[in-house]
């Protein structure tokens, strides 16, 4: 950074008090969407926390204790706001937390943080925070691009102005954060801060930050021009939009063609592991049960973690660098015409990892018929945990071949089928949605831009770490319960005091009675167990099959992918597929629309409708191939 | 600065304005506002969208994108060229 981290005091308000009570304080950290509050936040707690190069990134407040230092402080990371004046939930949620109105927390401190770049606009929320009357540190971030394009400003000046200290900082390079930890060590009194004129309306406001630009000196930077020289490019009518599908089919290319090695040499390596680790287990009953049961349950849904970081590592690059948000732009027409809001775009985007997440994202969004319709929707959108079950069963049924050239393969492109389907599936349900029972007038749609920036590997090695601990904790739990119990099913009951044939175990019993309900769609009794346990989590039908097909002795020597061949017809591994692009088959999402909905009818619309849905698209999949592959 | 109010979306491309008034519901001008849409801020038409809508707008140090059906509620005073130049 060109310009030296400064941090001006001022006269009188740094005075020691004893009215701050010793021990834990909680510390807010506040400012506007995109302003670079969660970056700042990893940097002060080292907590890992999501942050991204586009607004809304935060939308329920989290808290984590300062890293290093003596005191034991709380920072609370805010939703990012414009105002007091909340406009949607997730201002709501700060407004209440500021005002001290939330249970339990009530801040003693506040960091506001403002992107120095933007100074004149974010300045309009320095003016409702420090009037109330916390001990307030202003942080002017992206002090190193504020400097490097000329932007300048006379900071003792403004921390005269706001009756606050100001201090540069770059929470990306991590410098300026010294004034943090001074701020913090030091004991504020609650003065009140009666000289500053209370401002309602965001018009004053904003004339009141004009007149402290002004006084201060202010001199905006010039604008970003590599942002701009991109955006020709990136935002052409023609070449903007042949890159953006580009980027969409690379990245299932690439989820593919280096995805599905990497996956294949970890199977190897889970193989070999796994027999060296039963070496010392008598071949038997008790070794069977742990290789063929437990080990190729849980390893064949664990075999997918390099395909799903992958794509984790291309939606964090693209979000970090600031592209998403030309994408919501491009996309802007298509969700227009489902009648959805423009910002429904963020929360379905990143329903591709995981719809929880996306569920809560919607609290940005203003209006609460949309916010319920995009809820609604988000399930329908290829999540992450519907990659294990899609790789396998392109591979195990669909030949690999160039479509065009090394750019598409046959198997990529059945993947972007089926996100398509998805996408359709969604949009469809919207339109239906929102010209019934969630009819609303239109809000206006308003995204703002970002600076391009370059993805930190910091930033995105964090989220890959999460994620996979995450996928881990799941194989580790939820997989290897399920396979622990399928397992067992398997074996019982005893027969004359002789294990079971494995068509005559609890499991197959099971999977018999429901079987004639599956066998339109294609599906045996196996698949149907595995459909069971995929309720609970979509990626568990995989460790389940591995289980079945694992203690089955006619399939036991082969690879999942080669027993499904063996064991299913084509027609209804496509069904399969189908099945699950539609089906709503996760706990977790069902118990955050009930969280989110504040009711169980929704959640139960959802699973009705989207079970409906997946039954009907399977059934007919199903029934045209069958006849057209005889 | 001219008399001749228009709407922000025929704005021409690159051409700078005043804004005067935002004719939309007060959730939504606040919306607006708290994006920098305020009457008397300066405004400039960027670039459109590869389909032509919605439209980019640097406003206030950002950059902002507005779809048509908003734009046309915000009305707004040219600046000629040369009243441009004497801005600061």
């Amino acid at each position: 950074m060109k310009s030296a981290p400064t941090i001006a005091a001022i006269n009188g308000s740094e005075t020691s008090s004893a009215s701050v009570p010793p021990g834990m304080r909680t510390v807010a950290l506040i400012g506007p969407p995109n302003s670079g509050k969660s970056t700042l936040f990893n940097r002060l707690t080292r907590l890992r926390q999501k942050v991204g190069n586009y607004p809304g990134i935060t939308v329920e407040q989290r808290t984590g204790l300062l890293a290093g230092g003596g005191k034991q402080i709380k920072l609370i990371d805010l939703p990012g706001v414009h105002g007091l004046t909340p406009y949607s939930e997730d201002e709501r949620v700060a407004v209440e937390v500021l005002t001290g109105r939330m249970d339990g927390i009530r801040p003693d401190a506040v960091l506001l943080i403002l992107d120095a770049t933007k100074l004149t606009r974010q300045l309009t929320l320095a003016a409702p925070i420090i009037a109330l009357g916390l001990p307030t540190l202003v942080l002017l971030n992206m002090a190193d691009l504020f400097a490097k394009r000329g932007g300048a400003l006379d900071v003792l000046k403004l921390a005269q102005e706001l009756g606050t200290p100001v201090a540069f900082v770059s929470a990306a390079h991590g410098t300026g954060l010294d004034a943090v930890e001074r701020f913090l060590r030091q004991d504020h009194d609650r003065n009140s801060v009666a000289w500053l004129p209370i401002l309602q309306d965001l018009p004053q406001c904003q004339r009141w930050a004009t007149q402290i630009g002004s006084r201060v000196d202010y001199r905006s930077p010039l604008p970003p021009a590599w942002t701009r020289r991109l955006d020709d490019v990136l935002l052409h009518r023609v070449w903007g939009l042949l890159i953006f599908a580009l980027l969409v089919t690379g990245v299932f290319q690439a989820v593919f063609a280096l995805g599905q090695p990497m996956s294949a040499a970890f199977q190897d390596t889970l193989t070999a592991l796994g027999e060296h680790l039963t070496r010392s287990v008598p071949a038997g009953l008790l070794r069977s049960l742990l290789l063929d049961g437990l080990w190729k349950g849980v390893g064949s849904v664990l075999i997918f973690l390099p395909q799903i970081l992958l794509l984790f590592f291309f939606i964090a690059v693209l979000e970090d660098s600031g592209y998403l948000a030309r994408a919501a732009l491009i996309a802007d027409r298509t969700m227009r015409s489902a009648g959805l809001n423009g910002k429904a775009f963020i929360p379905l985007l990143s329903a591709y990892a995981c719809a929880v997440p996306a569920i809560m994202a919607t609290r940005t969004i203003e209006n609460k018929r949309d916010r319920l319709a995009t809820i609604l929707i988000a399930p329908l959108m290829t999540c992450s945990a519907r990659l294990p079950i899609y790789t396998l069963l392109i591979a195990a049924f669909i030949p690999d071949r160039p479509i065009i050239g090394v750019l598409l393969s046959s198997r990529a492109c059945a993947m972007l089928l089926l996100y398509i389907v998805g996408f359709l599936a969604a949009v469809a349900t919207a339109k239906i949605l929102k010209s019934s029972i969630l009819r609303s007038a239109a809000e206006p749609f308003v995204l703002e831009l970002p600076e391009y920036r370059w993805p930190t590997w910091q930033a995105v090695g964090l989220r890959l770490v999460d994620r996979g601990r995450v996928f881990l904790f799941q194989a580790g739990t939820v997989i290897l319960a399920v396979s622990l119990v399928l397992c067992a099913l398997t074996h019982l009951p005893l027969q004359h005091g002789h294990l079971p044939q494995l068509d005559q175990s609890a499991v197959a019993r099971v999977g018999h009675f429901i079987e004639p309900s599956l066998r339109p769609l294609g599906f045996n009794w196996k698949i149907g167990i595995g459909l069971l346990t995929s309720v609970v989590a979509r990626e568990v039908i995989v460790g389940a099959l591995g289980t079945i097909y694992g203690v089955d002795p006619t399939t036991q020597s082969m690879t999942l992918q080669n027993a499904l061949r063996h064991d299913l017809a084509p027609a209804g591994a496509m069904a399969l597929l189908v099945f699950f692009a539609f089906a709503m088959q996760c706990t977790s999402t069902l118990a955050v629309v009930r969280r989110e909905t504040n009711s169980w009818k929704w959640p139960l619309v959802q699973f009705t409708y989207m079970t409906g849905l997946a039954y009907a698209a399977a059934f007919m999949v199903n029934q045209v191939l069958s006849r057209l592959l005889k | 600065m001219s008399d001749d109010q228009v709407a922000l979306s025929d704005l021409e491309l690159g051409a700078v304005a005043v804004i005067d008034k935002i004719c939309l519901t007060p959730a939504a001008q606040g919306l607006l506002m708290s994006f920098g849409f305020l009457p008397g801020a300066d405004v400039r038409l960027l670039r459109r969208a590869p389909h032509g809508d919605p439209s980019v707008y640097s406003i206030g140090g950002s950059e902002v994108a507005l779809r048509r059906e908003t734009a046309r509620h915000i009305l707004i005073s040219r600046i000629s060229p040369s009243q441009e130049r004497e801005r600061p």
